[in-house]
């Protein structure tokens, strides 16, 4: 019973630490791209503009919630409860330090890979029933950008699952003690962050809500909390597809020797994720975005051969005892 | 060398790609140290060139009389309409605005009727800041507007130059007494 209990606050302090962070990021993105463009960015509400993620927020929830009366209003509704959940829930997952972590799910990559894959509904069902057009397009959009990257994002960690022979991401963070996988696996980590990228439909791949083209592609119905929750969901994505990279790639919570004793495992696991943040927003002030047809051919073509060749590659050292003796 | 195969081209222009993308991410991360270009306002007022296009003023001439003759060519070339005056005369022959109002709340701040002033007298400033709580508090009147000081042209003084005749510090000036100005013509004189 008091198991059970801890594990309940366990979560209860995970979603309350991960959404405000979520929210904070919306300020580093915008102070960042300021200073990326010689700007300052928000630098008005609290010191250094620190409180902007909460001007915004009580802005936000003071707006009408509308839903559209040509909607569908259930699925309307719905549609961004979805996207945030299923990436709160891959959080479940992820190890963020030896004590703390949600699950530890012997299937946990599959469980993330399935919870990536159910948040294309969210955005499919939100532009379906907006019964807009330009919604309509940002979603078929996403489903097609969303199924195509998946494919390849799913074999790009399987190099990681023959290295360590475990589909549990604690374990996976454990048998890189001996050295971190980016050493061995640079060419998968390249693929899974492009299709996190994707997968998170941030720049450059954010066709679905490309505001030059569609307004905002599938929120373009949305407006005041439901908003609010589908922001969230993209700032969540981002957050737990630079978790994934570094649990996958980064070793975790782990650092080397003479580094690893100065921090606490979390502070260096933090520290990790927010380097890809940082590069993440980086994308996001210098890439253009490509058309359709270029991120669908670049998916099928680049991609997909390279993510199945790496693989291979991996296979055949991990065969031969080329990687870890 | 000789022109490659087409798998290579295809393969070669991704890696141009490729590079490219990366190229413009450093280069934009170098911008991490570069200094911001925003001037922030309210604490850090930027310069405002002394012609510059702010505040209209109406100006003194260096005795300390009002400049404007109240002649309507302001307010005639204003595009928004929004200057208003009336002219009257004193006992002593000198023209000046009975009442000038300005509607700031109208005003583009383009800068005409000071090209139009005959006599310098409407001047714009490099003051920007006019904002009110109420709109009403944007129409200047005369005494908003009349400043004590010669604005841009210190030593104009219109009626030191004109032809006609007034009060200049308390001394008359008849005709013919202004500044390159000939006596009058008489012209019922036989004289050439």
């Amino acid at each position: 019973m008091i198991d059970i209990l801890f594990k309940l606050l366990e979560i209860i302090i995970v979603i309350a630490l991960l959404i405000p962070i979520a929210a904070m990021l919306v300020w580093v993105e915008r102070r960042m791209i300021g200073i990326w463009q010689d700007r300052l960015g928000p630098n008005r509400v609290g010191p250094i503009g620190i409180l902007q993620s909460v001007a915004d927020l009580l802005k936000i929830l003071g707006k009408e919630d509308w839903i559209p009366p040509f909607s569908d209003r259930l699925v309307f509704v719905l549609a961004p409860v979805i996207g945030a959940v299923c990436v709160l829930m891959s959080f479940a997952v992820i190890p963020f330090s030896p004590s703390i972590g949600v699950s530890d799910l012997n299937i946990g990559l599959l469980f993330f890979l399935a919870m990536a894959s159910l948040a294309v509904y969210s955005v499919v069902l939100a532009g379906w029933a907006s019964n807009s057009k330009y919604a309509l397009l940002g979603g078929m959009r996403a489903a097609a950008q969303t199924v195509s990257y998946e494919v390849f994002m799913g074999i790009s960690v399987m190099g990681v699952v023959l290295l360590t022979g475990t589909f549990n991401l604690r374990e996976i963070v454990l048998a890189q003690e001996s050295g971190w996988l980016i050493q061995t696996q640079f060419v998968g980590f390249i693929i899974f962050l492009i299709a996190g990228i994707a997968e998170s439909h941030r720049l450059p791949f954010d066709l679905p809500e490309a505001e030059t083209e569609l307004t905002a592609g599938f929120h373009t119905e949305y407006s005041g909390l439901k908003f609010a929750l589908f922001f969230l969901g993209e700032y969540l994505s981002v957050t737990l597809i630079s978790s994934m990279s570094v649990v996958l790639f980064f070793g975790g919570w782990l650092m080397p020797e003479p580094l690893d004793s100065w921090l606490p495992p979390l502070v260096w696991f933090i520290l990790k994720v927010f380097v890809f943040v940082l590069f993440f927003i980086l994308l996001r002030t210098s890439l253009p975005r490509p058309r359709f047809d270029q991120l669908l051919s670049f998916g099928w073509k680049y991609m997909l051969p390279l993510a199945l060749l790496n693989l291979l590659v991996t296979a055949a050292f991990k065969l031969t005892g080329g990687f870890y003796g | 060398m000789a022109k490659a195969s087409p798998k290579v081209g295809a393969i070669k222009s991704a890696l141009d790609m490729f590079t490219s993308q990366l190229r413009t991410m450093g280069l934009v991360l170098k911008h991490t140290f570069t200094k911001a270009d925003t001037v922030e306002y309210p604490e850090q007022k930027p310069y405002l060139a002394p012609r510059y296009r702010g505040r209209i003023v109406l100006t003194r001439d260096p005795d300390g009389e009002e400049r404007c003759v109240g002649c309507n060519l302001c307010a005639a070339a204003c595009p928004v309409d929004c200057i208003a005056l009336q002219q009257t005369v004193d006992d002593d022959g000198r023209k000046r605005a009975d009442f000038f109002r300005i509607n700031f709340s109208r005003c583009i701040l383009c800068g005409f009727c000071e090209e139009a002033c005959p006599t310098y007298a409407i001047q714009l400033t490099p003051d920007i800041e006019l904002a009110e709580y109420e709109r009403q508090n944007l129409v200047y009147e005369k005494e908003h507007l009349l400043i004590k000081g010669v604005g841009k042209y210190p030593d104009y003084s219109f009626y030191r130059h004109s032809g006609v005749a007034v009060d200049i510090n308390g001394q008359r000036k008849s005709k013919g007494q202004a500044t390159n100005e000939k006596p009058p013509v008489d012209i019922k004189g036989l004289m050439p």
